[in-house]
């Protein structure tokens, strides 16, 4: 299979605009004949749908939850970049595009990057003209912040909860469509099969969680906007119901799933605190601008201060280490997510954890308190202060906080063109669901971006150049190909329902949880990785056998639900190892201990491995074939991200 | 239905109905008050009875005595089709519930007070109103006028009147309590710098509204 | 440190949960003990445990809806001791922690209750019609593109931040859980308000605010006493301020709109 990026010629900036022009239309009073499916209601998935329907196309839209605002975009907190240059700080176009093609550490396309940042512009005008009520300065107009270490003060919020308001501008004008007849939404409605005719993308199958009835729906595309797969992991900060199900059927129905193996892990978490736990929460990167990071300098003292012998502030000020203050001067505790991630663990590994569990670091406000005062902090952490005592019981302006990093984000995901189509010509993938923008690893504030760009501004022009081409006839439901792939999902359930064995579903997603962290998660290594294949498909195995499921399928089942997405993540896990242990260079989101720099700095192989990794499904067990999108660089120069 | 009907038929109109009936009955309370006051003068009750005489035939208060009887009607009528609304809102009750952690009891009982008060008003109207109205008293000797004070000690002299009277109030004290803020809130009317004067006006306004009009029957028990 | 005490004293604790086949089926308070709950856990990873308890024993679990449990999504929604989101203020369910709770206490927990929201199964309810008075107007009728430069209309910082304030709603329907009456006027008002506020949204405030009041009415919600249990209540600290912002909008609308 030869993979084909549909880039665009041309000259980097002018791809775009060129490509617009070149692109076929479907003529306005012929859009109401195509139907066109869109699964997952996030950021991409609502901008998506509300923006076809509004072009006047067919649309249903699905999500399993109860409304279409609750997809986990809405958890977002830090802010959306775009190149406006408000500030006049020197931001353009090519500098974003600059910026994310570094931190994702040369592993994107240019072509796609440049067009995020050229159309980041118009995302703030549109989320405002939907009544998005972004941050302003006392003269009325917006305010920005710098964020993730950028240079620039780019990042357009709203407050701490930028990306609900986001959401909420897109589900406002997802109602206006649904209000207008054209889109029909279906909550509480997973997506459990691809349905392909004559190579096409033609429908899907899912199930009415209320209900458990299978039910199929026919369209002429398909666009699948269902966010990451961190919850591989188990513990993330991704919502309870996240899932990779629909993508992950899609791959088995013969789409490619890129980099899997990019995880990004977010430095400033809430650390674990029990065998309990069920998610991990996100404190704002934005803490970091004020926060030092630190531990005991010795294992002795930090293993004092666990057992409870020495309190904290028995540690005197040269007992403490801020490493990321000692190893990387120049940016300080603001270095990216992926650096300050490695180094807490390293520390950890050291021995120098904090915490019952020695699995944390220190995030300190003393010295900002002593030097802004309490009610300066209060102003710019507030809310986030009173969630971590909420969620601890410790006051974070009287004792550090302790953090520790965790899943956050899946930069992989299904392959697709610049066109945003998958190779199943008519299966579209957007947002967090496909792989395109962010390369090994994402910067603090791009994901909103991207969503967005992905379904406001770019599938509304490349949908209609497929569908102009394609014929207006519509594929009946009892089409045999829909009629076998509901047999299929409803065989996978009967399975399901049918082993009747003593572990629970969350008890096998545990223990993957467990192997990929262990082996997959923020430093890998080969030995490692091989190791958990083994372990993976010997879980897979007794999930297959042992896995406890009660009731029946006409109900609302939430033991079968999740059976469904744990048997996926039981299969995607094995893929993320499998791209790991290929990928012998570090980069990103992907640390391979046998690849590193004397000072334990990612080390890419730009000779061999820049490149797109795209997996192909050849059966469960089998080992998947890959694909190589060679990644070219014509207009950035590839250098080791250094921040010292 | 025209936009009229409908706009007071919606929810939020019936509410306004609700409240603007409510402050024109607060202003009768207002004017009710200050005449019974007359009942405290001491001169045998002779400034009280030429008042009633003149509530009780001049033609203005003839017709404002019209608008008073609609402007209950349409207060209790709203207040029935909502509570009835209300009730079918929640079918099912909850088998554990602290409403006392998120807002007053008088808040949640205007339904139960407004009826105390509506028990209190037919029997209020049957002593004093009925007879003063439409025939029943004794004139006053010598004057053309009827002698609605002496009926007034009357009755005030029996303690189960007395009781009636004085916990009634309390309930109208508590029904404005809630009431005349309410009112304001639900025209809309809501401003930083005004609201909280409202509030504390209205509980101060209820509060001496009905202390003036419970002290008379126990002045008239205790010292007449 | 409390957040990480292994030796925190774990606890017993009693519930008593609705549970519910189906819409159709009636259904009942059922009593379930639960053991070793460490005061860190959340509301809902106790139920976790518990439900474990349950499929390890063959029975079905209690359903609950819950998603992000970080507060934002607004899916969670219990009454918890007779309380929306349960006994700490400003607070959802997700957010909730044990040690709020005292060793052997029995909990209550139901489901909302509203004849708009029909119960889907135990303590999973039906919150469509939420989303049917946000289809009726909770807007701003602008197509992808062709819009004016975001700074090309200045917005007060105050005026921002308190369209940003009625924004927040998380959409849960403590609202309506908390209200004697169970009214939606906190719900309503909120985007009624942030959108008022805002000068982009002044174009269709006055049929806003008809259509989502009409829509609200015709979903069976209770009228608004004012009572204030519902801003209470509220997760998000949502303010009565944009229910009487709704009344004025709603006289202003019918007494000047063309709307017959």
């Amino acid at each position: 299979m030869i993979l084909d990026s549909k880039i665009p010629e041309g000259a980097l900036a002018e791809k775009w605009d060129k490509h617009k022009f070149n692109v076929k239309l479907v003529n306005p009073a012929n859009k109401r004949k195509y139907d066109i499916i869109v699964v997952g209601t996030g950021l991409a998935g609502a901008s998506a749908a509300a923006s076809f329907g509004e072009l006047g196309y067919n649309v249903k839209a699905f999500c399993f939850q109860d409304s279409p605002r609750r997809a986990h975009s809405i958890a977002a907190q830090g802010g959306i970049n775009a190149a406006k240059n408000y500030q006049n700080d020197g931001d353009s176009i090519f500098r974003l595009f600059y910026d994310t093609i570094k931190g994702g550490d040369y592993r994107a396309r240019e072509a796609n990057v440049y067009r995020l940042a050229q159309v980041s512009v118009d995302i703030i005008d549109q989320c405002v003209a939907q009544g998005v009520p972004f941050a302003r300065e006392y003269g009325g107009l917006l305010a920005n912040r710098s964020f993730g270490g950028a240079q620039v003060s780019r990042t357009f919020y709203a407050r701490g909860q930028t990306g609900q308001q986001l959401l909420l501008g897109a589900y406002s004008a997802l109602n206006r469509q649904i209000a207008y007849g054209k889109v029909k939404m279906y909550p509480r409605t997973e997506m459990l099969d691809l349905v392909m005719v004559d190579g096409k993308a033609r429908g899907i199958v899912v199930r009415n969680l209320i209900t458990g009835k299978i039910e199929s729906h026919s369209a002429h595309a398909v666009v699948l906007a269902t966010g990451g797969y961190g919850n591989v992991f188990y513990l993330s900060t991704n919502a309870m119901g996240s899932n990779a199900t629909a993508a992950w059927r899609a791959y088995k129905k013969g789409a490619l799933f890129a980099n899997p193996c990019y995880t990004q892990i977010h430095p400033t978490c809430i650390p674990v605190s029990g065998d309990y736990q069920s998610k991990l929460t996100l404190m704002s990167e934005s803490l970091r601008n004020d926060g030092r990071v630190w531990v005991p300098k010795t294992k002795e003292t930090a293993e004092k201060l666990r057992r409870g012998e020495i309190k904290i502030n028995d540690i005197a000020e040269q007992d403490r280490d801020y490493y990321l203050e000692r190893k990387y001067p120049a940016f300080g505790n603001l270095v990216p997510r992926d650096v300050a991630s490695r180094n807490a663990k390293l520390v950890c590994d050291e021995g120098r954890g904090v915490g019952a569990s020695g699995l944390a670091v220190f995030l300190d406000f003393a010295d900002a308190i002593r030097r802004e005062g309490q009610p300066a902090i209060a102003a710019k952490y507030g809310n986030l202060f009173d969630m971590y005592e909420k969620i601890t019981d410790e006051n974070p302006y009287e004792q550090p906080m302790r953090i520790y990093p965790a899943v956050h984000y899946t930069m992989g995901g299904l392959w697709v063109d610049y066109n945003l189509m998958t190779n199943i010509p008519g299966l579209y993938a957007a947002g967090e669901a496909n792989f395109s923008d962010h390369g090994a690893n994402r910067l603090g504030a791009s994901a909103l971006m991207q969503g967005l760009a992905d379904g406001y501004f770019v599938l509304p022009y490349t949908i209609g150049d497929y569908l102009a081409k394609m014929p207006y006839d519509k594929v009946a439901v009892d089409h045999p190909a829909f009629k076998e792939a509901e047999q299929n999902v409803v065989d996978i359930n009967n399975r399901l329902l049918s082993i009747n064995g003593n572990r629970t579903v969350d008890d096998f997603h545990k223990a993957l949880g467990h192997i990929m962290w262990e082996y997959c998660g923020m430093a890998r290594n080969a030995e490692g990785l091989q190791f958990a294949k083994q372990e993976i498909r010997k879980l897979r195995d007794e999930f297959w056998r042992d896995v406890k499921v009660v009731g029946v399928n006409e109900e609302l089942n939430i033991t079968l639900e999740k059976a469904n997405r744990v048997a996926d993540f039981l299969e995607l896990g094995e893929l993320m190892v499998e791209d790991a242990l290929h990928r012998n260079e570090s980069c990103g989101g992907h640390f391979r201990e046998e690849y590193q720099t004397p000072e334990n700095e990612a080390l890419r192989d730009d000779e061999n491995f820049a490149y797109v990794a795209a997996w192909e499904f050849t059966g469960v067990g089998n080992d998947p074939v890959l694909h190589k999108e060679d990644l070219k660089f014509e207009n950035v120069k590839l250098t080791q991200r250094s921040y010292k | 239905m025209n936009w009229f009907t409908k706009t007071f038929s919606s929810t939020v109109g019936r509410k306004i109905v609700m409240s603007v009936t409510g402050l024109f009955l607060c202003s009768f309370l207002v004017v009710h008050l200050i005449g019974n006051l007359q009942l405290f003068r001491n001169d045998g009750g002779e400034a009280f009875n030429i008042y009633s005489d003149f509530m009780a035939h001049n033609g203005i208060i003839r017709f404002m005595e019209i608008i008073l009887v609609l402007g209950f009607l349409f207060h209790i009528y709203d207040a029935l089709v909502l509570t009835r609304r209300n009730k079918a809102a929640r079918p099912v009750a909850y088998a554990n519930s602290h409403p006392e952690e998120n807002s007053s009891w008088a808040s949640r009982n205007m339904g139960l007070l407004g009826t105390v008060i509506l028990v209190f008003l037919i029997v209020h109207l049957w002593n004093f109103f009925v007879p003063a109205r439409f025939g029943g008293l004794e004139a006053v000797p010598d004057k053309d006028y009827d002698n609605l004070y002496s009926e007034i000690v009357l009755a005030f002299k029996n303690p189960i009147y007395v009781a009636i009277y004085v916990i009634s109030m309390v309930a109208l004290a508590y029904h404005l309590i809630h009431g005349f803020q309410s009112a304001f809130q639900t025209l809309g009317l809501d401003h930083k710098k005004y609201t909280p004067f409202i509030q504390k006006f209205g509980v101060a306004f209820s509060i001496l509204i009905c202390l003036g009009f419970a002290s008379i029957p126990l002045y008239f028990f205790f010292f007449v | 440190m409390a957040g990480s005490n292994p030796n925190a004293k774990l606890m017993d604790l009693t519930l008593k949960v609705w549970r519910q086949k189906d819409k159709n089926s009636p259904g009942q308070m059922v009593t379930y003990p639960v053991k070793g709950i460490s005061p860190d856990m959340s509301f809902l990873e106790m139920m976790d445990v518990l439900n474990e308890d349950l499929l390890r024993k063959g029975e079905d679990p209690i359903a609950f809806d819950h998603d992000c449990r970080e507060g934002i999504c607004g899916m969670c929604s219990l009454y918890i001791n007779g309380r929306p989101h349960g006994p700490e203020r400003g607070t959802t369910t997700c957010q909730l922690h044990m040690r709020h709770f005292k060793d052997g206490d029995t909990i209550t927990v139901e489901p909302w209750r509203a004849a708009a929201f029909p119960v889907h199964k135990d303590l999973v309810v039906d919150r469509s019609a939420f989303e049917r008075i946000q289809q009726a107007g909770g807007y701003i009728s602008v197509n992808t593109g062709g819009v004016p430069d975001a700074n090309a209309i200045p917005i007060p910082k105050s005026i921002a931040d308190k369209a940003f304030d009625a924004a927040t709603c998380i959409g849960c329907g403590a609202c309506v859980a908390a209200c004697k009456n169970a009214s939606a006027m906190l719900f309503v008002s909120a985007k009624v308000s942030q959108l008022a506020l805002l000068p982009q949204g002044k174009a269709e405030r006055k049929t806003r605010v008809e259509n989502m009041v009409a829509q609200m009415d015709i979903e069976g919600f209770g009228a608004c006493s004012n009572t204030g249990a519902c801003a209470a209540e509220c997760p998000v600290g949502i303010s009565m301020e944009n229910i009487n912002m709704l009344r004025s909008e709603y006289l202003y609308a019918k007494a000047t709109s063309e709307n017959i």
